[in-house]
């Protein structure tokens, strides 16, 4: 039986785990799709339409997945966060509420019609849901970003005592709505999410693109899949840098917010100067391997690096250790791997992107097979940097809640039993595997079976004839 | 700064917030169990289906809708959450299972249709058929179960008012249902679910009034609620649309046999919450006025619910709008 706190953690970190692989995918997708639509609309060419209808199919598929989870989530907080949920409601609830009634109505009911109503509704109005689903998925962020960075940074509130539970009071709204935390969350996810998408998008299609040009098997509709590439391409070349430069400035100021997250960032124990930017670090002996909390290090880095990026420039500027904060420390080790991993991500895909651009500047992106073999490699990668992202968020943060105000285990819902925490984990295990085998299963077949086929696009009556070839199963 | 001061001290309008958010908290239950209710009940019926063709049909004709309809739900949980943030966590806590239940449940009802339509063999689609109909009626029962849980302040999971309370709403969403496909089929599928319909609605009122008697019996707390004159108001409303309901589909009056569903769909939410007033969580004894939140939340809460829900329901106008009528009988589920 595992105890209901540590179950509720590790439930709660699953769910958040599985189900921003979807929002990722649709907020992504977003912009792309409605560029699509436009182009669609506007030229007439049956490769935007292909692009759309290929692209909103993965789009839909995302969304539905992401709703059953998302559901979930929203629950979790009651289930298992009873405590928290009473003590920070006031504050917390009105976001998820607002992102409910904002957000996530506008998505859903213009999906119906962006998915099923391309016959049924004007271009006008069918351009318009392409903005309002995308529009929604975007306000859902906002909405969720903000519940989330006010525990990172809070602000506008004051504690007051009722019933003997202490209860987090809103005091200034624009305060606690536009903390300090938000803008740069709300940048990193959304340009996360784009980057995360535009990769996803560039390894589909170089790998289309390399059995083309490379093996030379005739694929059908190579120009889609090339369309597809440069289009990615190009996205890429705006969003990795701009991961990488704003990535620097949230550290930054995560640094100067949350000291110990930054300090489990970078593995600093003691308080010093001249801190280096480890590149790698590992215990010196050899039983504290697993132990995540283990102050002998051995590192190789770059001397004062550390310092340098958390002063904006001085190599010599003090680091605040683990030592010095009263609360234990998070588990150092997963932080600073999660953290790790994600800058190397962050720089492997600024290569890739001038690496793709400048081939094809060239004009030699449909040869180049080492590319296309990088592209394929690193197709969900951008997934894996979000979760060591977001990894690096909220492990970081512990064993805060609310960062300064109320701890994690402090928390949870006090009638919960090992017995009831346990019996949900496992399945929530067993269920999220099912749904990732299945989602994985069906965004594999939608590629396998390639973008709708063109001679059946432009007919004026080719309503029918699609829908009955989009359900006979490719 | 006057107005900015007042909104933090003084409720908006002088009106009386916390009852009206309890109100709104069961209208937009409402809106879920009728919108997402005939999406269940139409998943109910599938069962009865033993033809692809007529099995396209049902998929098709809830396929644009039922998400949306379920974010209802969504907005539900978010507005319990904000404006009774105790009683959010209470319940959920406190029906920690049957929580867990009710979400797989959705999750499954959520995903058949989409893996349905993924694959043509009759393994997969007989599988995926069943979860679909599984999740179609389980998740009402359990909601009903849910409800009436919360309504008495039952401390079990599984209560036999309960699995009344349960059968009452799976009940009702096959009456939605079948109303709903009048509208969206035609011939003799239209006519076999309004048979379908009429034995349901005959069925929910004897369920309904046989529930209403168990709990006047068993929860002695209750008793002094069923004297009200709105009570007796919506039990005498819900037998009349009952006749309504069977009446007009008789007729082939599908829109007016649609709208008797929501109002028997918000009689029986708006029973619901005068049974459970002037509490919002019995077992925990909390009272509307003592669970809600502080006044300045609440005021600014009040003001984006009152701009951002009339804006909802148009969404929900353009979104029908664009679906009107029949699906056609080559139209699929995609």
């Amino acid at each position: 039986m595992v105890d209901p706190v540590l179950a509720s953690r590790l439930q709660f970190a699953l769910t958040t785990i599985v189900h921003i692989i979807f929002p990722v995918m649709s907020m992504g997708l977003a912009p792309f799709l409605i560029y699509f639509t436009w182009k669609e609309i506007r030229t007439k060419q049956p490769v935007y339409e292909q692009l759309r209808r290929f692209w909103t199919r993965i789009f839909a598929v995302s969304f539905v997945v992401g709703t059953v989870t998302g559901l979930v989530l929203e629950f979790e907080f009651g289930t298992n966060f009873a405590a928290f949920s009473t003590t920070a409601g006031e504050l917390f609830g009105g976001p998820l509420a607002l992102e409910g009634m904002m957000a996530f109505m506008l998505e859903a009911t213009f999906l119906g019609i962006f998915v099923f109503g391309r016959d049924r509704v004007s271009d006008r109005l069918y351009f318009l849901s392409s903005i309002a689903v995308g529009l929604g998925t975007w306000l859902s962020a906002v909405w969720i970003l903000i519940a989330n960075s006010w525990m990172q940074t809070p602000r506008g509130f004051e504690i007051v005592v009722e019933n003997g539970n202490r209860i987090v009071k809103l005091t200034d709204p624009l305060a606690a709505y536009l903390n300090p935390r938000f803008p740069y969350m709300f940048i990193h996810m959304q340009n996360a999410a784009v980057e995360s998408v535009a990769l996803f998008m560039a390894g589909v299609a170089a790998y289309y693109v390399f059995r083309h040009h490379v093996w030379g098997y005739p694929i059908k509709h190579i120009d889609f899949w090339e369309k597809t590439l440069k289009i990615a391409l190009a996205v890429l070349l705006i969003t990795a840098p701009l991961q990488v430069i704003q990535g620097d400035e949230y550290a930054r100021h995560v640094s100067e917010t949350q000291p110990q997250k930054f300090a489990a960032m970078e593995a600093v124990w003691e308080t010093d100067s001249y801190v280096p930017e480890y590149i790698v670090a590992f215990p010196t002996d050899v039983n504290d391997l697993l132990n995540p909390r283990t102050k002998d290090l051995f590192g190789i880095g770059i001397p004062g690096g550390a310092s340098w990026l958390a002063s904006g420039g001085n190599p010599q500027a003090t680091i605040r250790g683990l030592e010095s904060f009263s609360t234990k420390a998070p588990p150092v080790a997963i932080v600073f791997w999660a953290f790790r991993i994600m800058v190397a991500l962050g720089f492997w895909f600024i290569l890739l992107a001038v690496w793709g651009v400048y081939r094809w500047w060239r004009g030699e992106l449909f040869e180049d097979d080492l590319l296309h073999k990088a592209l394929m490699a690193s197709s969900l990668l951008g997934f894996v940097a979000v979760e060591v992202g977001w990894i690096v968020t909220e492990v970081g943060r512990q064993p805060w809640v609310i960062q300064g105000v109320m701890r994690t285990s402090a928390g949870v819902s006090p009638s919960l039993t090992g017995a009831e925490a346990t019996f949900t984990l496992l399945g929530f295990v067993a269920g999220y595997i099912l749904l990732l085998s299945l989602y994985t299963y069906v965004v594999g077949r939608i590629i396998r079976a390639g973008p709708p086929p063109r001679d059946e696009l432009t007919q004026s009556d080719a309503a029918h004839i699609q829908e009955s070839e989009v359900t006979s199963g490719d | 700064m006057t107005n900015v001061e007042s909104l933090a001290t003084k409720p908006l309008f002088g009106l009386p917030l916390a009852e009206l958010w309890f109100a709104l908290l069961f209208f937009i239950f409402g809106m879920f169990l009728f919108l997402d209710g005939f999406d269940f009940g139409v998943g109910v019926l599938f069962a009865t289906r033993n033809d692809d063709h007529e099995k396209e049909q049902l998929l098709a004709a809830v396929g644009p809708f039922w998400d949306g309809n379920e974010v209802w739900l969504v907005v539900f949980g978010g507005a319990l959450f904000a404006a009774f943030p105790s009683v959010y966590a209470n319940l959920f806590s406190r029906y920690y299972l049957l929580m867990f239940a009710i979400l797989a449940a959705l999750g499954l009802r959520g995903l058949a249709p989409e893996m349905y339509e993924e694959r043509e063999d009759d393994r997969w689609r007989t599988l995926w058929g069943y979860s679909f109909v599984i999740g179609s009626t389980v998740t009402p029962f359990l909601l009903g179960l849910f409800v009436m849980n919360w309504l008495v302040g039952a401390t079990g999971l599984i209560t036999p008012v309960g699995v009344l309370g349960g059968v009452t709403v799976l009940v009702l969403t096959i009456v939605d249902g079948a109303a709903f496909l009048g509208l969206k089929t035609r011939g003799a599928l239209r006519d076999e679910m309004r048979d379908y319909g009429i034995r349901a609605a005959v069925g929910y009122l004897g369920i309904a009034i046989i529930t209403l008697g168990v709990i006047y019996v068993t929860e002695p707390g209750l008793r002094s609620s069923f004297r009200s004159i709105t009570v007796v108001a919506l039990v005498m409303l819900t037998a009349t649309l009952t006749g309504i309901y069977t009446v007009a589909l008789r007729r082939r009056r599908y829109y007016a046999a649609f709208a008797a569903t929501a109002t028997l769909v918000f009689g029986l939410v708006g029973l619901v919450a005068t049974l459970l007033f002037p509490f919002v969580d019995r077992t925990a004894g909390l009272t509307v006025r003592e669970a809600i939140i502080s006044t300045l939340p609440l005021n600014i809460m009040s003001i984006m619910a009152s701009v951002l829900l009339p804006i909802v329901l148009g969404y929900f106008v353009v979104l029908y709008s664009a679906f009107s009528g029949p699906v056609d009988t080559e139209e699929t589920y995609g």
